[in-house]
């Protein structure tokens, strides 16, 4: 039974007793506790439930490495699935859930599975659950999908903020050890500028707990003066900060942990940190591997290192009397700490055949038993140790000796954690000293000035020996410093004592005993939260998923949350001995960021709700907003889609509008289409290459409508063009296409053309512009006064500047609607102020505003194409019937090439016409993106024969009947003829005629007056 | 080869599973073959299957630089769908989603094909008009797709917020029978199938040159020695142009990173594939409870599998707006693939201007729901050396022809 | 997550600044060409696996176009220059051929 000790625990402040609830049953822990270290001590066995057999599962690790004590953490709409509880720090009032169990953590139903375990080898779901068809997706994959998933999914959506953070440094430092100080005190003595971010809630890392002594005091006294020194030197430095990845050219993101770890609510909760840095140090140190050995899941078997972490940082035994099972020197540190808090170590056992270096040694001393050269047979107890049995190391498990204990620990050796230098491409080796992979310095991540981004130092560089951390470290950063041209300062490097003189060597063990029978192989754990077994590699390789990335997905080891920091390598040396070949030839998966699970609400930081994407607005929107305006989204802009008034439909709006505006003025905001300044001597030239039509001939005071092709001919964009002076035109634009318009003419001005004299500003949001459209327009001008409005001196597609009321305006005499119109622009700051006006004066004539639908309306009646619904990108101006929109003069424009394309030219090309419906079907509107079709023909994959596609479908209520646009085979020579569009409704088929896309004032009698 | 089956694995049980045969053979690469097939993923051996079971041809061999499946078929997120716009992309892709629905029980192996119904949200009028337009036109197509409205929305998806502030849910184009598959089993599947019919698979032998004369092709270079084929069959898609520079010609292909992320394992919350194009965001939740997310790709020319962080941050943005309570849920793990995208973002099936050397590749973002079609139709090119309906306008010469297949007219990202 | 030195503004842009428009120095073909040689300017792009020139704008910075050169594999970057010149300054072949021994420009 795990227990709190009466004294040690350098983190806790026993003064202070904290609250907390796990499964619904009361705890308390202190202050400085995590969740993990607060349920061992209260001597909380298990804490989870394994993946596919739902296998009691207790802690094993102290760190986030932590692969079984997942919990449900909060409550409400904070309750957080997945939470590792050994980094979960402790506060008041926490409370926690056990997860993937039912009805009960205790008594799992979900357990059954294991009993059949061995019909569940890996893979199993690949070879059965084949037949009937449809039986995987009717039957077995919705059990399936009920017993996977670990934690339940929030139900709410989360109400804390985040944020994002950006950092530029010239040595990002990854871990506060002695290593990551070691090294930053060089760089920021050297005057580089250092940013250090380290995980935990405390600098120091594995020093501080293994009683090393640095420069002849206690290790914490030294990172005590290291990390002071260090914020002299105007460094960075960042607890709870962990780093999830490193990306190209030398941009790491981090995660800082803020109001986590307290039961503090709102505010910020974590901190995203985008930190740009010359140069990275990997300083992240090395996390120690199991044994994989007969029941080594158990609650109870736990990390050598991590029970002298409980021990240490919070005073916490893992058990009464403690079998540690190793297979190197390191882990009789954990013995002797135990020892020395008066903790039971019935036996050491010891894979390798002697165990003879200083620190066994040390523990002999103690009087403490090592079993040389042995193994673990068996290892008792179901739901917690009870006691281990030892056998020959070189056999297969025949039982030597039966001991009693509460806990074992388990010590395979340490795998540098070489994440960061992986992500971005660095390479790693294998180190037959120390049994791992660590980074290779002949392959480091490159910068974009293809010399080395990121250097390792330390445990994370596979230098596991305490006393050479230092020097190692201090390599490393001047490395990095001369490789950024800056001289390093001498630093003292800190002496590291560990102790002891010298450590003998690890030797390999990947299974213990060496060889295993076939039934201890299915009861041997590699990775716990998956459950993968070492029969499960077995299986892989027998069945020839030899590759390393092959037998990770077939067995899904390495897969879970915990990314496979305990069992990745444990996994590739039993293939590699399944396959017969060296660790090194079977090679390492990819690391892959992040270095553990991040939020998604962290990777979003501010722009949630409201700030998701900022809306743009026109000056006039407040208006808009006051009355009655549906939003309709057009780009990052919202432009009204109808105004309603009191409880009418959008339907009877938009009829409203139009009719309005048609028989006496109606009002549109127009300012977002895009307004493009193009000036210059050559600003001509640019335009008769970017328009199909002339421009560079358009008299002053004179607008004329513009074609824009793309390079390969299709359609991308019209509007009006303005000549304003010899040298400069104003191009209109679609709403959508202002700031693309405007990118496009700067590439080939800039890229193209680079010689030509001519400039080219947006805008767009300078002005304001107000369409008055309607028969009444020009009296509502005139009423507001100002200007000459008449039709003798200020013509159709002419413009004017000049005064309305009490504004400078710029008139111009379009129009999109049919009607009698005049587009005004003024300063984007008077908008609000001219529509008022306009509105105010335009009471006596009934103005009222009109939104997109009804612009679309009355343009459709009109015949008028719109961008977006009669083009799609694959459509030529041709194929609209905008012949005369085209230059025959000029010999180029852009697309004009690509319209000389066979396939462009064919006589076959679906080409614009007007539909109209029988008269019987007058109330019935064609649906949107309707087919037309040949009722006898199929084509070549026995379709039914298109031939063309309705682009525009509305309901005029001007001519009081349904109108339609719609591109047709060979369109324009088939007027008069009747034609099959398919219905939603089956069977339905509706017949059509084909007419003149102009439904309304084909001789601009109206637009005109 | 023995069949897979609950009985089968039953009886193995009691020997431990030490009686399993391998899943596919590796043997050494023979010196000729009449059909080569360079890539062993997903396509190429769809390829390979087909042109033994439709063609009867072989004495096939796929070569592979990797490890069979390790390039975009055990990358993407697995989505099967064929609700495309354009007859001739309906045609192939609703083949293969045909196929998708029998390939556990042709295959005898479990791809775990779930037809769980795929919605692509409209969040746009523009958007509510180009799905209405694919619906009708696959309704001609004869493909059961329609257009449901928000209500209909949140029913089969109940943690969606179809009234967000920015973008609220006017309604989705659903198919019914879209759904998604395991990946790694559709490769595992087919190199089992091809083993079984004696072709080779040979894995860890990259492709140094091709050799060709004036009549034709002639066979590859390889890291295990020259391999001579009568026909050749490249299916690699990120490395295509370098496989065509190799030959002597260029493609209308660029690569680019593409990235997917999922989160960390939790309770079924979601049962449908949404795909959000305005917003650019997918999104499923795997058998083993992993939300998977995909989003769009790089904009530049990358070889690295390794994509830039802000698009993995669009795409998580995009869905957190979507789906408000994925928030506090954690992502586990994000990676890359390269994917080959052509000038209409459509792919191709193609001869070349080698004689008897052919391509498939341009899948883009889009090749995992295509591979069984792609493997018939790229078959179908190779055995007859001209190609049939399915194929054909997937050729080459529509660049220069000015003829496209253009997707993107109706919907964004699609894929 | 890429950082390119815009040489018009001399700034170190990140990536979300900037927007990539793809190979440099295409030739344009317009009226009067062939159908291979327009095809050829719009479709067949150099995709090399490894050293590769490129238009990029500052979008969000400057607004200015550049070239710059880049391995697409490793993503090093050899150096950014002027979008107004038809072809890379010598000296940038030579300190690509520096880094890439072996190296040679091929159009």
């Amino acid at each position: 039974m795990s227990k709190r000790l009466s004294e040690g625990g350098r983190l806790i402040d026993r003064e202070r007793t904290l609250r907390f609830a796990f499964d619904g049953k009361p705890y308390s822990g202190f202050y400085g506790d995590t969740l993990a270290s607060a349920l061992m001590a209260n001597g909380q066995k298990i804490i989870g439930r394994s993946f596919k057999f739902h296998r009691p599962r207790g802690l094993v690790a102290s760190g986030p490495e932590e692969p079984n004590a997942l919990v449900s953490l909060g409550e409400g709409p904070r309750r957080e699935p997945n939470q590792v509880a050994t980094t979960a720090e402790l506060f008041e009032g926490l409370v926690a859930e056990s997860q993937n169990c039912w009805p009960s953590l205790d008594f799992d139903v979900g357990a059954l599975s294991d009993r059949f375990s061995r019909f569940l080898p890996a893979g199993f779901y690949y070879k059965t659950f084949i037949s009937p068809k449809n039986g995987w997706y009717r039957l077995f994959e919705p059990a399936i999908r009920r017993m996977a998933g670990l934690g339940k999914p929030p139900e709410l959506p989360d109400p804390d903020c985040y944020e994002h953070f950006y950092a530029h440094a010239d040595i990002l430092v990854v871990g506060g050890g002695i290593a990551g100080l070691t090294a930053a005190r060089i760089a920021a003595a050297s005057g580089a500028r250092v940013l250090v971010v380290e995980q935990r809630p405390n600098w120091g890392g594995r020093s501080v707990v293994d009683n090393v002594r640095v420069d002849g005091a206690a290790a914490s006294e030294w990172v005590r003066s290291a990390v002071e020194e260090l914020e002299g030197f105007g460094a960075a430095m960042r607890l709870k900060t962990t780093a999830l990845g490193a990306y190209s050219h030398g941009y790491v993101l981090a995660c800082e942990r803020l109001s986590d770890g307290s039961n503090r609510k709102g505010g910020l909760r974590q901190r995203l940190w985008r930190i740009r840095a010359r140069k990275i140090i990997v300083a992240a140190g090395a996390i120690e591997r199991p044994l994989v050995c007969p029941g080594n899941d158990i609650p109870g078997v736990m990390l050598a290192s991590a029970i002298r972490d409980y021990l240490t940082d919070y005073g916490v035994a893992a058990g009464r009397e403690i079998v540690i099972a190793t297979n190197n020197d390191d882990s009789y540190r954990t013995a002797l700490a135990l020892s020395d808090a008066g903790i039971e170590v019935p036996a050491i056992i010891d894979t390798r055949p002697s165990a003879s270096g200083e620190l066994p040694g040390l523990a002999r001393e103690r009087g403490l038993r090592v079993i040389e050269s042995s193994g673990v047979a068996k290892i008792f107890g179901k739901r917690q140790v009870r006691g281990v049995a030892a056998c020959s190391m070189g056999g297969s498990g025949e039982i030597s000796e039966k001991i009693n204990c509460d806990a074992i620990a388990l010590s395979g050796g340490w795998s540098p954690t070489v994440h960061l230098w992986s992500h971005s491409g660095g390479k790693l080796r294998w180190d037959d000293h120390w049994v791992a992979f660590k980074p290779d310095p002949d392959f480091p991540p490159l910068g974009d000035d293809g010399i080395a981004v990121a250097y390792a130092a330390g445990a994370a560089n596979g230098e596991l020996l305490c006393r050479n951390i230092a020097a190692d470290a201090e390599m490393a950063s001047k490395r990095a410093l001369a490789d950024m041209g800056i001289d390093a300062v001498p630093v003292e490097s800190p002496a590291v004592e560990s102790g002891v003189e010298n450590e003998a060597p690890i030797e390999p063990a990947w299974l213990v005993p060496n060889n295993m029978s076939c039934a201890d192989r299915a009861r041997s754990w590699i990775d716990y939260q998956n459950d993968v077994k070492v029969s499960d590699i077995d299986l892989a390789a027998l069945e020839g998923y030899e590759s390393v990335e092959h037998a990770k997905r077939y067995t899904t080891l390495g897969m879970a949350t915990d990314q496979g920091k305990l069992s990745n390598v444990n996994g590739l040396a039993i293939l590699a001995s399944d396959l017969g070949t060296a660790i090194p030839d079977v090679g390492t998966t990819t690391f892959r960021p992040p270095y553990i699970p991040v939020a998604f609400g962290a990777i979003v930081g501010e722009a949630a709700g409201n700030l998701f994407k900022p809306v743009r607005k026109t000056p006039i929107h407040s208006w808009h907003d006051d009355n009655g305006a549906i939003w309709e989204p057009v780009g990052d802009w919202r432009r009204p889609f109808c105004y309603l008034r009191f409880d009418e439909t959008e339907r009877n709006a938009v009829n409203r509008e139009v009719l309005g505006t048609r028989q006496g003025v109606g009002l549109l905001d127009a300012s977002t289409l895009g307004k493009i300044l193009v000036s210059g001597p050559d600003a001509g030239r640019l335009l008769d290459m970017v328009y199909t039509g002339v421009m560079s001939s358009l008299p002053l005071g004179k607008c004329k409508y513009g074609l824009m092709c793309n390079e390969n001919g299709f359609l991308m964009d019209d509007g009006v063009v303005a000549r304003i002076d010899e040298q400069t035109f104003l191009c209109h634009t679609t709403t959508g296409g202002a700031d693309r318009i405007h990118a496009w003419m700067e590439e080939w001005l800039q890229t193209e053309w680079w010689e030509w004299r001519a400039h080219v500003h947006n805008l767009t949001e300078q002005y304001a512009q107000i369409c008055v459209a309607g028969p009444k327009a020009r009296e509502l001008l005139e009423k507001v006064g100002g200007m000459d409005l008449s039709k003798a001196s200020f013509p159709f597609m002419g413009w004017r500047d000049g005064r309305i009321g009490e504004f400078n305006v710029r008139v111009f005499r379009i129009s999109f609607s049919g009607e009698l119109s005049f587009e005004l622009a003024v300063r984007a700051r008077e908008g609000l102020a001219l529509w008022e006006t306009l509105m105010d004066a335009g009471k006596e004539f009934g103005a009222l505003p009109y939104g997109t639908e009804c612009l679309h309306v009355m343009r459709a009646e009109k015949g008028f194409i719109m961008i977006g619904d009669e083009t799609d990108g694959t459509v030529t101006p041709q194929d609209l019937g905008l012949h005369w929109a085209i230059s025959k003069k000029k010999f180029d424009f852009i697309g004009k090439r690509a319209l000389e394309r066979s396939y462009l030219n064919g006589s076959n090309r679906w080409r614009l016409v007007g539909l109209e419906l029988p008269r019987f079907k007058s109330k019935e509107q064609l649906e949107d993106g309707a087919y037309l079709y040949e009722t006898s023909a199929v084509n070549e994959h026995g379709h039914a024969k298109m031939i063309g596609r309705v682009t525009s479908t509305y309901y005029s209520p001007t001519l009081e009947r349904p109108i339609a646009m719609a591109l047709v085979e060979s369109g324009p020579d088939r007027f008069g003829e009747f034609i099959t569009i398919n219905s939603k409704d089956e069977g339905k088929a509706i017949v059509a005629k084909i007419v003149e896309p102009v439904f309304l004032d084909s001789e601009g009698k109206r637009q005109n007056a | 080869m023995s069949r897979y089956s609950a009985f089968a694995i039953a009886s193995k049980a009691m020997r431990r599973h030490s009686g399993w045969e391998r899943v596919w053979t590796s043997p050494d690469p023979k010196r000729n073959y009449d059909v080569v097939i360079v890539g062993a993923g997903g396509h190429g051996l769809a390829t390979a299957y087909y042109l033994g079971k439709n063609h009867n041809v072989r004495d096939v061999a796929i070569i592979e630089k990797g490890w069979l499946g390790g390039g975009n078929t055990g990358r993407n997120t697995t989505i099967v769908r064929s609700g495309y716009l354009q007859d001739d992309s309906v045609a192939i892709y609703e083949l293969s989603r045909s196929l998708y629905e029998t390939m556990s029980q042709d295959l005898n192996f479990n791809v775990m094909f779930s037809p769980r119904g795929l919605m692509m949200l409209a969040q746009t009028h523009h958007e509510v008009r180009g799905y209405k337009r694919t619906v009708n036109a696959n309704s001609l197509q004869g493909l059961a797709t329609e257009f449901i409205g928000p209500e209909r929305v949140k029913k089969l998806c109940p943690i969606i917020e179809i009234n967000g502030p920015r973008f609220p849910v006017l309604g989705a184009f659903w198919q019914a029978r879209g759904g998604t598959a395991r990946h790694d089993a559709v490769a595992w599947a087919y190199a089992r199938a091809c083993s079984k019919m004696g072709m080779h698979v040979v894995q860890q032998c990259a492709v140094t040159g091709i050799s060709r004369d004036e009549e034709g092709i002639r066979g590859v270079e390889t890291e295990k020695g020259p391999i001579n084929c009568k026909k050749l069959g490249v299916v690699v898609a990120g490395h295509s142009g370098v496989l065509a520079e190799m030959a002597g010609f260029r493609l209308p292909i660029e690569s680019v990173a593409l990235q997917a992320l999922v989160s960390e394992p939790i309770k079924p919350c979601l049962d449908v594939v949404v795909m959000a194009n305005t917003v650019h965001g997918y999104i499923s939740q795997s058998d083993k409870g992993e939300l998977v997310i995909g989003g769009g790709t790089d904009g530049f020319n990358n070889y690295s599998q390794r994509g830039s962080f802000h698009h993995i941050e669009e795409t998580v943005r995009a869905l957190v707006e979507t789906f408000p309570i994925i928030s506090r849920l954690k992502m586990l793990r994000q990676w890359g693939g390269i994917v080959d995208m052509t000038g209409d973002r459509s792919p191709i099936i193609s001869k070349t201007p080698v004689r008897n050397l052919f391509f498939n590749c341009g899948w883009g973002t889009g090749g995992f729901k295509a591979i069984p079609g792609s493997g018939w139709a790229m078959a179908e090119l190779i055995a007859k050396g001209n190609p049939g309906p399915l194929a054909a306008p997937f050729s080459l010469d529509r660049f220069k022809e000015g003829r496209f297949i253009d997707e993107s007219v109706a919907a964004g990202v699609a894929h | 997550m890429l950082k390119l030195r815009c040489p018009n503004c001399g700034f170190v842009a990140d990536e979300t600044e900037l927007s990539c428009g793809g190979e440099a120095h295409v030739k344009r073909f317009g009226p009067g060409s062939s159908d291979e040689e327009f095809e050829s300017y719009l479709f067949l792009k150099k995709n090399p696996k490894g050293v590769h020139f490129e238009r990029w704008r500052h979008s969000y910075g400057c607004g200015k176009w550049f070239h710059a050169v880049r391995c697409t594999a490793s993503q090093e970057v050899f150096g950014t220059y002027s979008a107004q010149v038809e072809g890379p300054p010598r000296e940038l072949f030579d300190e690509i051929s520096r880094r890439r021994p072996g190296w040679s420009h091929k159009d």
